[in-house]
């Protein structure tokens, strides 16, 4: 399956998965699926049937309220199956709302409160360094929780160690829980903040599956991050770049609508 | 106490770690700019590729942690414990105990260790904080052999765990073996009638001083020394309860969540029993570690008298 077909099947999955638990975070889901669709089909290393493998290349969602369109690309990358996604945020269910380490096979560590991601990624690159290992780190954080000052103390150590094994993709749909990130509290120019700070930065069209291919496979000596400039709601002509689908549920008549223009689930 | 040797344990938690890191090349130490007050220096020079000095970033720095220990590492991570436990907290829930990581956060010169410097400097409030995080081991040496010991312990530890080593000189507590720690035990150093004292990290040896003072009065006083707060040894906690009509607990922290408050929570549910809860309950006045210490009451003179006047009560 290509990364274009898998994201169109991953949209389908998370529409289900977010109708049938009435929670989840539909718009960002949905800006960063053909991120994680390239990611998990042609960029990372990994063994979904041994998943401590130690020579596995990392990936970090710092956004873990995408966690719906996460736990589909885990499934469709055999770490468990599909089915268990029915489970999403019923009692007892290993998927909870934000992904857990803990619980979940396939992720590398816990995220839901933002500024996570990027420290904990910072540190697997340097211990992949340490130990001499060649297998890189990947970290996907959501444009608005760049406002959390965490990121930055990790930002500027990358920089200053030059992990060159360390990707950072900007999810940049440009819209915050409230409102749009320029208008709360702005980010750009967010290429020179970070080249500031040691990093290469590329800027490049997020939903575009070639693109995002031939940047990920591309080898660096400094920390890379890729600002991909997504869509919120990317995939469903209703939901897209409207900041009142970050977390609104859709009706059955909706679900319908979006699946209608997404095309058959199988 | 003639001619006792007093040990700033950040001695022996420095000297246990290199030589776990000679034997072990997955240890790693990870600091906030404190190689000098994390006692780091010698490390550093050994091990120069496995200190990550983080620079002044302590949310940063216990993320990192955690990705090192994801990477197959076993991280020391080091810092002032006001810094690492109150600038970090939700990233020791989070990326340490949450994900179950192996990392251990050494919290360095807690309590008033800092002394003149200040209430922002004082770590108090960090037992109570860090209790409340599940799956968090929370261990607090009283002396150079255990903090030894609990530092080998950590690194063959496989959850995460927090070390509260203090930088004010103690006394080795003679009347203890040289052994393993282990976590949810405690040690009982002195067996006493009238009352018993739970005491904590730098008021172990002063608990002893007062019931040794009261023994001369004759007044029989145990002393049980509680490195593990979390877990805690409900056993000898409920046996105390019952076996003496006072429990005195003694800290250099917050007793409300802190030690006091634990054993209150044990003995409440299983042997209600009077109690005296002695700690740090305000914040600080301008004062020396000594001077501090018999402000809170916690000097062995204060501790005896607060038994005194409980007993007469």
């Amino acid at each position: 399956m290509n990364s274009r077909e898998r994201a169109r099947l991953t949209r389908t999955h998370v529409l289900r998965t977010i109708s049938g638990a009435g929670l989840g975070h539909v718009g960002g889901d949905f800006s960063v699926t053909d991120i994680l669709a390239v990611l998990y089909s042609d960029v990372l290393r990994f063994d979904s049937e041994n998943p401590d493998w130690p020579e596995r290349d990392r990936f970090v969602l710092s956004k873990g309220h995408a966690a719906v369109s996460f736990y589909t690309t885990l499934a469709m990358s055999g770490y468990f199956g599909l089915d268990e996604l029915t489970s999403f945020a019923a009692e007892g269910s290993m998927l909870n709302g934000h992904p857990a380490r803990a619980k979940v096979p396939g992720v590398e560590t816990s995220t839901g409160p933002l500024g996570h991601g990027l420290p904990v990624a910072v540190g697997m690159a340097i211990g992949a360094q340490i130990r001499g290992e060649q297998w890189r780190t990947f970290v996907v954080t959501g444009d608005g929780e760049l406002q959390e000052g965490s990121n930055w103390e990790a930002a500027m150590l990358a920089g200053h160690r030059s992990l060159g094994n360390l990707t950072l993709i900007v999810d940049r749909n440009r819209l915050q829980q409230g409102a749009r990130t320029e208008e709360t509290n702005a980010l750009d120019p967010l290429d020179a903040k970070f080249e500031a700070f040691g990093w290469q930065a590329v800027e490049i069209d997020g939903h575009d599956h070639e693109l995002l291919r031939r940047v990920l496979s591309r080898s660096h000596y400094k920390p890379l991050v890729i600002i991909a400039n997504t869509i919120k709601g990317r995939g469903v002509s209703f939901m897209e770049d409207l900041a009142v689908w970050h977390h609104k549920v859709p009706s059955p008549e909706q679900v319908d609508a979006a699946l209608a223009e997404i095309g058959p689930s199988s | 106490m003639n001619a006792v040797t007093m040990t700033d344990c950040r001695k022996p938690f420095a000297e246990t770690l290199i030589e776990l890191a000679h034997a072990d090349p997955r240890i790693v130490a990870v600091c906030n700019d404190s190689v000098g007050s994390s006692n780091l220096g010698e490390f550093q020079n050994l091990f120069p590729d496995r200190l990550v000095n983080v620079g002044i970033a302590e949310q940063n720095m216990v993320g990192v942690g955690a990705g090192l220990a994801n990477a197959g590492l076993i991280p020391f991570v080091c810092g002032a414990s006001p810094f690492i436990t109150g600038r970090a907290l939700e990233q020791v829930k989070v990326d340490v105990a949450y994900n179950n990581s192996h990392v251990v956060l050494c919290g360095m010169s807690p309590g008033f260790a800092y002394g003149e410097l200040g209430a922002t400097h004082h770590s108090i409030e960090d037992l109570a904080w860090l209790r409340a995080i599940d799956g968090l081991d929370v261990v607090v040496p009283a002396d150079a052999r255990q903090t030894a010991a609990a530092v080998r312990w950590a690194a063959a530890n496989s959850g995460p765990a927090f070390l509260r080593i203090s930088r004010t000189p103690v006394p080795e507590l003679q009347e203890r073996e040289d052994k393993e720690f282990k976590p949810g035990a405690s040690e009982t150093l002195l067996i006493g009638l009238d009352a018993t004292i739970i005491a904590t990290g730098t008021m172990v040896w002063r608990a002893v001083e007062a019931a040794r003072q009261l023994g001369d009065e004759g007044i029989s006083v145990g002393v049980i020394n509680m490195a593990s707060i979390a877990p805690m040894d409900e056993v000898a906690v409920v046996r105390a309860a019952r076996a003496t009509p006072l429990l005195v607990t003694v800290e250099e922290s917050v007793p409300r969540g802190g030690l006091g408050g634990a054993v209150a929570e044990i003995v409440a549910h299983h042997a209600p029993v009077e109690m005296r809860m002695l700690g740090t309950d305000t914040f600080a006045p301008t004062g020396s570690v000594e001077e501090l210490t018999r402000h809170f009451g916690l000097d062995a003179e204060s501790i005896a008298a607060t038994i005194r006047a409980a007993r007469v009560r």
